[in-house]
């Protein structure tokens, strides 16, 4: 797909919208950066590459009362959709342009998989080859060897929702099965193995709350329970407690909501997998409600319907 | 102070092995490839070739710290009154930072101009800096993002370090800057390294040339007042930024706290812990306004404090080292390098920076 098409497009819909948010060049060659487009003159600095991480839907409620555009990969697609569950943006206001997408770069497994030098260039072949540029070297890596996890088991590559779809769409090749083989692999550990692997994870954790703020279903804002003042429900202290607490409140807030779109971990500037607990609880909801967020419109959050009996909740059975 | 001192790298966990039995050791850790300052253990994976995610300012001005204890009592002939006994906390113990970057030791410095040499100083910073011994560790490379050159800094910056070291082939250089450092090279792994002098300075200059400036103009980053004043630029420059934490908490020179009294029903303790401008409860008053009610607020004053206000205050010297750390973890890759250069003043010309930070 040429960028130029893209760039069509956006230009068009800034006719009908305030902003368009689509991507360009970062700080370095390995980082794109979200770009708010408001003036023709600026969508020139569009970009679309392997390098286009960010899940720009997240932007979408802060900016609910404005029209906006934005781009959207497969796997954004579904936070818009989980959105429209969920009330929190206007559709009418919002245009969406979809982009087929064959997967992202993870920042951290590329810099791990040239051993942290610094990269000075990076192409990207239609075959899925990375041409990397070191200082020291150059070398050609596979995407899917550093692409994030969710790429390689990604079931949308085709935008789920859209206005305008720019390229063709893509099919997965992906088994459906293969989506949470690694959250059971991992459930197979002890309990205290468990423990122990989240206590040394979360132990590393700052509380910057980088991973709320780029979590797009993180929707309480200024008023979340890890930060209130009044009352103080969690205390100032940085022990594995506190961290463990804002954590799991975190997991239990996205159950069946998480779009497993990756931000907060990709956010998280100490390396936590913070994704792994709320896909284990995802996996949880689609075992017990036959429920994926994010993927139709019309579905209803299982957390916002009550039934008295639950079809799979035996224990809930009352008299 | 010119005794150079040499250490082998084949000696290095022994000398660390060392000095931990005198002072409390804290090294940079690799640990599932992220890099922070902890307590040296023998075993531990040290990492020099990559400067750690989060600087050892944690050391220093930790995440979080008591200041003092409440203890609650009550007698029973006199129910309605309770006594309280309160005691601090000022328990600082001999530490050693090894291998700081010297962007990291620097940030140092900008602590102390408020914390340490202010007509009131802070018993607790103060208690913990002047125990503390920093080994600088002159960059072996650059970093994506850090831009030190450019704020009146080298990657091999002495300012903040007693110790600077440098690695040449088959182990360090080290240059005792103060009194404090020179007594922490009496050892008997250190050698001679005054052949090595050469090599240091040569290695120290050729990580120095390929720092980048990302600074149209040359000199010290001039802030124009009006476009500062514009909001409509943090509007749109901004609009990107998630409002996290990251950048503050991330940053050497970053130091500002919350303090709590965290209450259980017989005890108390009075916490400081770590506050940071991008949070929108950092400025919200009592009577529930917010002064700096939106991200573009919140960040405008990230960049004022550290290229107006703490400049203004304290003879032009920047509240930034530029170790990229901001720039480098930022979710979004918001650039404050690049917001500061738009922001340049283009109508002056700029200040020659002196190896401070400050003006000539």
């Amino acid at each position: 797909m040429s960028v130029d098409k893209l760039k069509d497009a956006v230009k068009q819909i800034l006719n009908e919208v305030d902003i368009v948010i689509g991507y360009t060049e970062g700080f370095d060659k390995v980082h794109a950066t979200p770009l708010f487009i408001n003036t023709q003159d600026k969508v020139d600095q569009l970009i679309w590459d392997q390098r286009c991480v960010h899940n720009l839907a997240s932007y979408l409620p802060s900016l609910k009362r404005k029209k906006v555009g934005v781009i959207v990969k497969g796997c954004d697609s579904r936070t818009i959709v989980q959105y429209i569950q969920e009330g929190l943006i206007n559709r009418e206001n919002v245009k969406i342009i979809g982009l087929p997408c064959s997967g992202v770069i993870s920042l951290k497994k590329l810099l791990k998989a040239v051993d942290f030098a610094n990269i000075d260039d990076i192409t990207f072949e239609d075959n899925g080859n990375v041409n990397v540029k070191t200082e020291k070297e150059t070398k050609t890596l596979s995407l899917m060897d550093i692409a994030p996890d969710k790429c390689k088991t990604c079931q949308y590559p085709t935008p789920l929702i859209y206005d305008i779809l720019i390229g063709d769409p893509i099919k997965s090749d992906k088994p459906k099965e293969s989506v949470y083989e690694d959250i059971i692999e991992f459930d197979k550990k002890s309990l205290e193995e468990k423990l122990a692997y989240w206590q040394k994870v979360f132990d590393r954790c700052i509380r910057c709350y980088a991973c709320r703020n780029a979590c797009p279903m993180c929707v309480c804002q200024d008023s979340c329970i890890a930060e209130s003042r009044e009352p103080h429900w969690i205390s100032q202290r940085a022990t594995l407690t506190e961290k463990f607490m804002f954590h799991l409140i975190h997991t239990v807030h996205l159950a069946g909501r998480c779009v497993e779109c990756g931000e907060c971990e990709r956010a998280c500037p100490m390396g936590i997998p913070v994704n792994t607990l709320k896909r284990k609880i995802n996996l949880e909801m689609k075992e017990l409600f036959d429920y994926v967020p994010g993927v139709n419109p019309d579905d209803k959050p299982p957390m916002y319907t009550f039934n008295v009996d639950e079809l799979k909740i035996k224990e809930h059975k009352i008299g | 102070m010119t005794e150079l001192g040499f250490l082998k790298k084949e000696n290095l966990v022994e000398f660390l092995k060392e000095l931990a039995t005198k002072s409390v050791v804290y090294v940079p850790v690799a640990d599932d490839d992220v890099v922070a300052f902890k307590l040296f253990q023998e075993n531990s994976t040290i990492c020099l070739d990559r400067p750690a995610n989060i600087p050892p300012k944690t050391v220093i001005f930790p995440q979080y710290e008591t200041l003092l204890t409440f203890t609650f009592s009550k007698k029973e002939e006199q129910p309605d009154k309770i006594d309280v006994k309160i005691q601090e906390k000022m328990d600082f113990k001999d530490t050693v930072i090894f291998a700081a970057r010297p962007c990291d030791a620097k940030g140092f410095t900008v602590y102390d101009r408020v914390y340490k040499d202010s007509d009131i100083p802070d018993p607790y910073y103060v208690g913990k800096r002047e125990k503390t011994v920093i080994i600088g560790f002159s960059c072996p490379n650059v970093s994506p993002g850090c831009f030190c050159t450019a704020v009146g800094s080298t990657p091999s910056d002495k300012e903040g370090s007693d110790i600077l070291m440098t690695e040449v082939s088959g182990g360090f250089v080290l240059e005792p800057v103060t009194e404090k450092g020179k007594a922490v090279i009496q050892s008997k792994f250190i050698e001679d390294g005054s052949k090595y002098l050469e090599e240091a300075q040569k290695k120290q200059e050729d990580v120095k040339n390929k720092v980048k400036n990302p600074f149209k103009k040359a000199g010290k980053p001039q802030i124009s007042q009006e476009k500062f004043n514009d909001d409509s630029f943090w509007e749109l420059a901004l609009s990107k930024c998630l409002s996290c934490g990251a950048c503050t908490f991330l940053c050497p020179t970053c130091y500002c706290f919350n303090i709590t009294d965290e209450n259980k029903i017989w005890e108390a303790e009075r916490l400081r812990s770590w506050d940071a401008c991008m949070f929108p409860h950092f400025t919200l008053e009592a009577s529930g306004h917010n002064p700096r009610p939106t991200k573009f607020h919140r960040f405008k004053n990230r960049v004022g404090h550290k290229f107006l206000y703490y400049p203004e205050k304290y003879n032009g010297v920047l509240a930034c080292c530029g170790c990229g750390r901001c720039i480098r973890y930022c979710p979004v890759s918001v650039d404050i390098s690049k917001v500061v250069d738009e922001l340049s003043d283009t109508n002056s010309e700029n200040k020659t920076l002196t190896s401070n930070g400050g003006e000539a």
